[in-house]
């Protein structure tokens, strides 16, 4: 076990595949000399040289077509896009064209690959450094989405990500980059894609949280044990396809539900975790399911901290849901 | 013509190295004092804010350290109809079209000072006074509707212009591309500005692009593209000058590229000591485009150091005394989150904005 935070455990995913699997390659803005503006690939273009570890010109529709067609030839990309923000340009090349390759090819094409990219907000970033557009990709089927809490799960889940058969969107919370700190295991080893974790258990309310927000909804559930009520946190890990087991057996045990994210509420991921808890456990309900969310406007400078659900938006929601 | 000779693979110039002028293009006394004192201003300006980020009054800034002659030149060269899309490092063309000092700062700060009511992030500056669009941060997609708002001006039979802005990293993207493709086929009165400053962040110019210069991807389009020294304001002035002539004469779009070099950080986020060396910056800044214009003033007998030193200070006074004025208004109201997603506040939003309401006060940065 060695400590480190999330940026490192990525980078060690990231070196320990490029040497094990000669496919693997990564190519973005920035991601080559300077390591990218997060240093999360520090020191790979020094270890595996330019053929490996590409500078791209400035372009994300060039970054994830090229990586399709690099991916159908048989190299195991590993794009990065500088900011989840940033990755609207690639949007068409992402669901018209990766999302379907399977699909439409009866199966013969697979274009295997993983977009890392950072996301979600609290870092002063403004309307297009703050973003969190999870749910425009787990609404295009075939895209399997990730987004850790933890280095540990950020080394695992990467390492997953990059051998699964699918292509893979893997979401970095970046407040959390270097705030996130824990004891990572060192070599190979992987979490799996489409387990939940039980961060912390409670019979009173489930939270269904995941990346940044887990450590809001775990300051919120502190607080609210010290007024009586246990919440039991599910930190997602792998957002799609979601743990529906694990979702569904902690809300028959807590018979409540509170949902968070950065992300809008509107058409957001937390709409249909909502429904797929009550269509599975509605006889089991004892409060209507509550989501916590970013507000339904863009993503603002200044009222950041007002715009995002931290602990002490989160905190009430777990009380009355507990209480109703 | 030589090839060397050619408006998209030479080099445009006016201001020599003995510090005279090339007789062929003149520029008014009135505006080469008035572009030295905006630049000026613009370098106390930027130096000022990137301060007050170090002391974490301030989010983020974004400085055009060494290129001021490319938005300073610019914006003298046009008319007050004319509409503005910036990139990230041309926000002060507002600043010389009569945008208001303190109201540019309190966009920095953020606050309630700001006529983006502290929406955006420093450095993505828009007034409606003045005809400027702000960029959204996203590269590129300002150069299309530059475009699309000189076609408009077109087929209204203005005789405005829009001009659009964009860095090297930015002709990269598909929406240059496009952009450079309407404005050939449907000839809009636009000027295209590419500030060429040799780095896209970490990355050279030379791995952005295979093209022997920027301005050569204009022939292609049919787009008239010039190759213009962006630290010679004389030579910015004149070529956009030029240029908006053309496209008020109705002979349509003209890409500029202009060679310069941002001798700062990319902005305060960044270490640039990562990825290029010192004597490349030292080269560059022995060619600073406000040492040139001073040079050459003087030369002019337009200037003394007497002169100089009584305007640095003029400006550092009126710089600092706009800080203390933008820094003092308040932030904007939380409630104010809600406003402008739609012109009316539909139903979701009362109810969000009344959730708001009854939430506890938000922790603030770093609590
Ligand atoms: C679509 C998009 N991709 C990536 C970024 C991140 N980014 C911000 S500035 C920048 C480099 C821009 O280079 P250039 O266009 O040459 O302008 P300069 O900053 O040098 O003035 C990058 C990659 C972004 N803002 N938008």
């Amino acid at each position: 076990m060695t400590q480190m935070n999330m940026v490192q455990a990525i980078t060690d995913a990231l070196r320990l595949e490029m040497r094990r699997d000669p496919r693997v390659v990564v190519l973005g803005e920035d991601v080559g000399k300077v390591g990218g503006v997060f240093r999360v690939t520090q020191g790979l273009y020094d270890e595996f040289g330019e053929d490996r570890v590409i500078d791209t010109p400035l372009s994300e529709g060039g970054i994830i077509g090229a990586a399709i067609g690099m991916a159908l030839y048989g190299l195991v990309p590993v794009p990065e896009i500088q900011f989840s923000d940033f990755i609207f340009p690639a949007y068409d090349q992402i669901v018209s064209e990766l999302a379907k390759m399977r699909y439409r090819s009866g199966g013969e094409y697979v274009s295997k690959l993983v977009i890392r990219t950072p996301v979600g907000g609290g870092i002063r970033g403004g309307l297009y450094h703050s973003q969190s557009p999870e749910s425009l990709f787990i609404h295009v089927s075939g895209l399997k989405v990730v987004c850790p809490s933890t280095p540990e799960d950020a080394k695992g889940l990467l390492l997953s990500a990059i051998r699964d058969p699918d292509p893979v969107l893997f979401f970095e919370p970046k407040r959390i980059y270097r705030a996130s700190k824990g004891d990572v295991p060192e070599g190979d080893y992987t979490v799996p894609i489409g387990k939940a974790r039980i961060a912390r258990e409670g019979d009173d309310v489930t939270v269904l949280a995941w990346g940044a927000m887990l450590y809001e909804a775990m300051a919120a559930a502190e607080q609210a044990s010290e007024q009586g009520v246990e919440a039991e946190i599910v930190d997602l890990r792998t957002l799609w396809p979601v743990d529906i087991d694990t979702i569904v057996e902690s809300v028959k045990k807590t018979g409540r539900v509170v949902v968070v994210h950065e992300a809008p509420r509107t058409c957001g991921f937390g709409a249909e975790l909502v429904s797929l808890v009550t269509e599975r456990a509605f006889l089991h309900l004892e409060a209507p399911p509550v989501r916590v969310t970013g507000f339904d406007t863009p993503f603002p400078y200044t009222l950041e901290m007002d715009y995002l659900p931290l602990a002490h938006r989160i905190l009430p929601a777990l009380l009355e849901t507990a209480k109703f | 013509m030589s090839v060397e000779n050619s408006r998209e693979l030479g080099l445009f110039r006016v201001l020599r190295d003995d510090h005279s002028q090339d007789p062929a293009v003149s520029v008014p006394d009135a505006v080469v004092l008035r572009a030295y004192r905006e630049m000026r201003r613009l370098r106390i300006l930027d130096a000022k804010m990137i301060l007050l980020q170090r002391q974490g009054r301030v989010g983020f800034y974004g400085a055009c350290t060494g290129q001021e002659a490319v938005p300073i030149g610019t914006a003298l060269a046009l008319e007050a109809d004319d509409w503005v899309y910036p990139a990230l490092r041309e926000q002060s063309v507002m600043l010389v079209r009569g945008f208001p000092l303190t109201q540019f700062i309190a966009q920095v700060f953020g606050n309630s000072g700001d006529v983006q009511k502290g929406r955006q992030m420093p450095s993505h500056h828009s007034g409606r006074s003045v005809n400027q669009v702000s960029w959204s941060s996203n590269i590129g997609p300002q150069i299309m509707q530059a475009v699309g708002t000189a076609w408009a001006m077109k087929l209204q039979k203005k005789s405005s212009i829009a001009v659009g802005f964009m860095g090297d990293g930015a002709t990269s993207q598909g929406d240059f591309h496009s952009a450079m493709n309407f404005a050939g086929v449907f000839k809009t009165p636009c000027v295209l500005i590419c500030q060429n400053n040799h780095w896209s962040i970490s990355v050279p110019t030379a791995k952005q692009t295979a093209s022997a210069t920027i301005a050569i991807k204009g022939l292609a389009y049919a787009v008239p593209s010039c190759r213009v020294d962006g630290n010679d304001l004389l030579a910015v002035y004149a070529a956009v000058k030029e240029a908006a002539d053309d496209a008020r004469a109705g002979k349509g779009t003209t890409f500029i590229e202009c060679l310069t070099y941002r001798i700062g950080a990319h902005s305060t986020s960044d270490d640039p000591s990562r990825y290029r060396t010192d004597e490349e910056v030292e080269s560059w800044k022995r060619k600073d485009p406000v040492d040139r214009l001073r040079n050459h003033l003087v030369h002019r007998g337009l200037l003394d150091d007497a002169k100089d030193a009584a305007l640095e200070a003029e400006l550092t006074d009126e710089v600092n005394e706009a800080v203390k004025v933008a820094e003092a208004f308040p932030a904007p109201s939380r409630e104010s989150l809600f406003d402008d997603v739609y012109q009316e506040l539909p139903w979701f939003l009362q109810e969000q904005k009344e959730e708001l309401r009854r939430a506890p006060p938000a922790p603030s940065h770093g609590g």
